[in-house]
């Protein structure tokens, strides 16, 4: 019942309709400055910010340039917990896998903790295609799923709606797959919280299969662990019979002590809170407590791809924190569907392309310009991932992918240009024109700049030509 | 060959031949917060706990019996095997359904330990805290923790726990912000967090 | 390095970066065969076709002191991204020569803060300003306040903070083109928080974000016009001032 993001037009082309949306344009700028400063705030009374910060880049780096010998690490110390380990290489098995588990035990329904690896995957509708109905409990999700939409945000999925579209949604689609919203229903959060507890708690308490995905992997314990607000994910991990986690094999700490520090990172970057309000850690099975059967899929789906790129690989340190997009002036105007992919903002510009590869389509190639390279992302990065250099490195495998066959008018024009400012004498000869150029601009083309911004009158003289003149001197 | 064969063989083509060194890894941030005295420590755990509005209530040893009856007055109660203090009025933990526990209006359980930093508790499910679920369905969860598990944040809760068992993280009652990023406590979780904390504890 | 911006289209600012330069006792000089820094094409993805610029930029300024440039986007370049084209060459030699070229790169306010170690620099400007501090200027280069104090020294100036001021303008060079609407969405936030400090003069370290802001300005009619902050450092007595 969730759309998809198939078939989703370039970002400019995107980006155009949502920016023109007033109402949208209102509630991202309303939901990200509410976050940002709670980020500042709660980031500022970190003293050691920095440290941490580096810390967990080091962690991160050390487990990919190491990930072989953790992940069958992780493995090990799974199934000695009794957890059984299955290894899924793209969307297509990882879902037949957790299809598979969920058929044998006849369920024809399982709850879901918010993950974005399930998404990414497409389970919801892999599911479906099996006659099995997957429930999304986070809110936002709940919103999205309910609301027939696609998430536009990697912590907030329905960041994009405001709370009179919500009310909207919940009257209008709860009674369809459960119990109604009540009557009365406003538009207060608190209210509408309410509804998503009364609608959801029947499917908690009857639900047989639980599916989940992990914000960490812990390769030394067996350890997984989800970090979320509402207590739908321990409802998730606790109440049924049968858990299926679907961890993208990039999750992996090493140690137990690890966690010292993406417990600290993690909520202040995300909710902008000093701690979010539920953790849940646990290890395979434990004896009379929560699931009795645990399966843990480790997927792939592109991870490998990215760890081959030598620049692109640190993009697999992220933990999905979203600061990168609360911060990004670019995502604050489009808003995440633009971006046509569950991975939406800075993070989704380079993720994207790093786990689909560059030079197939232009929808993907079109993400890492989608950016001034303002660095705001980077800075507020829990991991340090330095994304506008990712977004450099990406954009040249673009152009490279696309050598060798007719060139773009923009190809021509960069070896044009490349060739004139190679030599100042050339460029010297080119400035003669660019006042006759800026003219015929002005009156002919370059609408992209002209459309809303004025061009500046051209000099009487370039400042080379001044020079040459007067070597410097004024008087 | 299995997928788990090509996936091990992906990374290590992904790798290389490239060395691997291995980063040092900064730890200086393990020393903050060591600091500071028993008394700050516990101040700013109070302080923080409250913040997620949940309530804090300070006793001694002997007033916890006093204090646990006036916090689930006139509520159905169940507790967890193990639990050192009696509730009037509880029933014991004795495997009921989630449905069950979906009936019962609170649950009294031990802790732990405490982050001051954060204004956490955390359950590792042993003696007093019972299994998960009995501390997730009811809508009431009266915590009790002393003065002396109350550690200054993360990295020492962190150095503390045994991961063998599984853990329950808990700052403040359910809460969510997915509505215009406007913070509403109460969702699927106990909507009410009560921790009693017990300075000669 | 006065920029290939502007060299062509902004000659005016040159002019001042030299008037200021060697009225604080600089030695300028402007070596003809420097062009750009390169940073169009590689921020377009254009690796290639920046390798002969890089070589130019190097032979350029070889043997100078220090490069001195109007443009935080320009020294962020130099710094950071020349190292990146160089490895694409292929040419040992060429990446330890602009490695060697980009530690002597600075950004206007940088050389006169750190180098020269003024703040105070004779400067006289009776206006309302609001400065904004362009993102390769803030976060690529860190150059913290310096223009600001640079600024807070000038004699007369009215300065006024910027809402928003540390907020990417929306010019982000082919961006402007490429993502033209989203580029014009954040630069008309930005010409609105110029608007709401009720400056007349708002002020930058980069050309390139003046031309995308002034143009929205101008386009709006705001009555704000834009200057460099070497235009306003430039400015001395009254008698002295010179047209931008």
């Amino acid at each position: 019942m969730t759309g998809t993001f198939v078939g989703m037009p370039v970002f400019p082309k995107a980006a155009r309709e949502a920016v023109g949306d007033s109402q949208l344009r209102r509630n991202l700028a309303h939901a990200t400055g509410t976050i940002r400063a709670k980020r500042a705030a709660v980031v500022g009374e970190v003293e050691e910010w920095e440290e941490l910060r580096l810390a967990g880049a080091a962690i991160k780096e050390n487990v990919l340039l190491h990930l072989d010998e953790h992940l069958v690490r992780l493995e090990e110390s799974l199934t000695k917990a009794g957890a059984t380990v299955h290894w899924a290489s793209d969307a297509e098995e990882a879902c037949r896998i957790v299809g598979d588990i969920a058929a044998a035990h006849d369920a024809t329904e399982v709850v879901k903790v918010k993950s974005m690896a399930t998404q990414e995957i497409g389970l919801n509708e892999a599911l479906a295609a099996r006659g099995i109905d997957a429930w999304e409990t986070d809110l936002a999700e709940l919103i999205v799923q309910l609301g027939d939409d696609l998430s536009s945000h990697i912590l907030v999925p329905a960041i994009h709606r405001n709370r009179a579209e919500i009310r909207e949604i919940f009257a209008s689609a709860m009674g369809e797959v459960g119990r109604p919203a009540p009557d009365d229903l406003t538009d207060e959060p608190a209210r509408l919280a309410e509804a998503a507890r009364l609608h959801l708690r029947e499917k908690f308490l009857r639900a047989k299969v639980g599916v989940s995905g992990a914000n960490f992997a812990v390769a030394e314990t067996g350890s997984l662990v989800v970090v979320e607000s509402e207590g739908n994910g321990r409802m998730c991990l606790t109440l049924p019979e049968v858990l299926v986690s679907v961890v993208g094999i990039e999750k992996i700490l090493p140690t137990w002590d690890d966690l010292d520090v993406f417990l600290q990172l993690l909520p202040r970057s995300a909710t902008g809170e000093r701690m979010n309000p539920y953790t849940s850690v646990w290890s395979g099975v434990t004896p009379d407590d929560g699931p009795q059967e645990v399966h843990v899929v480790l997927l792939d789906n592109g991870r490998t791809r990215a760890l081959a790129d030598e620049v692109g690989r640190q993009a697999l340190r992220c933990i999905r924190c979203s600061a990168c997009l609360n911060v990004c002036p670019v995502y604050e105007r489009t808003g995440g569907h633009a971006y046509g992919s569950v991975y939406p903002g800075p993070i989704g510009a380079i993720l994207n392309p790093l786990l689909k590869g560059v030079g197939h389509d232009d929808q993907t190639d079109s993400l890492p310009y989608a950016s001034t390279l303002c660095g705001a992302c980077f800075e507020a990065c829990p991991v340090r991932i330095d994304i506008p250099s990712v977004l450099v490195e990406l954009r040249s495998q673009v152009v490279d992918a696309h050598r060798g066959g007719v060139p773009k008018p923009e190809a021509v024009a960069m070896k044009a240009a490349g060739a004139t400012l190679a030599s100042g004498r050339r460029l010297g000869l080119a400035e003669r024109l660019a006042g006759t150029g800026i003219r015929l601009a002005r009156r002919v083309g370059a609408r992209p700049w002209t459309q809303a911004r004025d061009l500046p009158d051209p000099p009487a003289e370039s400042f080379r030509a001044w020079w040459r003149r007067t070597g410097g001197d004024e008087r | 060959m299995s997928t788990r064969e090509e996936i091990l063989g992906r990374v290590r083509q992904a790798i290389g031949d490239t060395p691997r060194p291995t980063a040092e890894v900064p730890r200086g941030y393990r020393g903050v917060g060591e600091g500071l005295d028993r008394s700050a420590v516990l101040a700013r755990f109070v302080e923080r706990v409250e913040d997620y509005r949940a309530t804090v209530t300070r006793c001694r040893a002997a007033e916890v019996a006093e204090v646990l009856a006036a916090a689930v007055t006139g509520r159905s109660v169940v507790v967890p095997p193990g639990l050192p203090w009696p509730v009037p009025g509880s029933v014991d933990d004795t495997g009921q359904s989630a449905a069950e526990l979906d009936a019962i209006d609170a649950v009294v359980s031990a802790a732990a330990l405490g982050i001051a930093e954060t204004g956490t508790v955390v359950l590792d499910h042993g003696p007093g805290q019972g299994r998960r679920a009995l501390t997730l369905v009811p809508d009431l969860h009266v915590c009790v923790l002393g003065a002396a598990q109350v550690v200054a944040g993360v990295p020492q809760a962190v150095a503390r726990l045994d991961p063998a068992s599984p853990q329950t993280w808990i700052s403040g009652p359910s809460a969510t912000s997915d509505i215009e990023l406007d913070r509403v406590e109460g969702v699927h979780g106990p909507r009410t967090l009560h921790v009693v904390l017990v300075d000669d504890l | 390095m006065v920029t290939c911006i502007n060299d062509a289209l902004f000659p005016d600012t040159g002019r001042n970066v030299v008037r200021l330069l060697r009225r604080l006792g600089v030695e300028v000089d402007f070596p003809q065969a420097q062009t750009c820094c390169g940073q169009p094409m590689v921020n377009t993805g254009y690796l290639d076709e920046a390798v002969p610029v890089l070589r130019s930029f190097v032979r350029a300024f070889e043997g100078y002191d220090a490069v001195v440039t109007p443009s935080g986007s320009c020294a962020g370049s130099a710094r950071h991204q020349h190292d990146l084209v160089a490895r694409r060459s292929g040419d040992e030699g060429l990446r330890a020569a602009s490695r060697e070229t980009s530690q002597r790169v600075y950004e206007l306010s940088e050389f006169l803060v750190d180098v020269l170690g003024v703040e105070d620099v004779g400067a006289y400007f009776p206006h309302r300003v609001t400065y904004h501090p362009t993102c390769h200027s803030l976060r690529m280069l860190a150059v913290g306040d310096r223009p600001l104090r640079l600024l807070r020294h000038v004699r007369g100036i009215d300065l006024t903070d910027l809402p928003g001021a540390n907020e990417c303008c929306g010019f982000g060079g082919t961006f402007a083109m490429k993502n033209s609407d989203t580029s014009v969405a954040m630069g008309s936030d930005k010409a609105r928080h110029v608007r709401e400090t009720g400056a007349e003069v708002l002020v930058a370290g980069d050309r390139s974000c003046l031309t995308h802001v002034g143009g929205l300005l101008s386009r709006q009619r705001a009555g704000v016009r834009v200057m460099h902050l070497a235009d306003v450092l430039a400015q001395t007595e009254p008698s002295k001032v010179v047209a931008s």
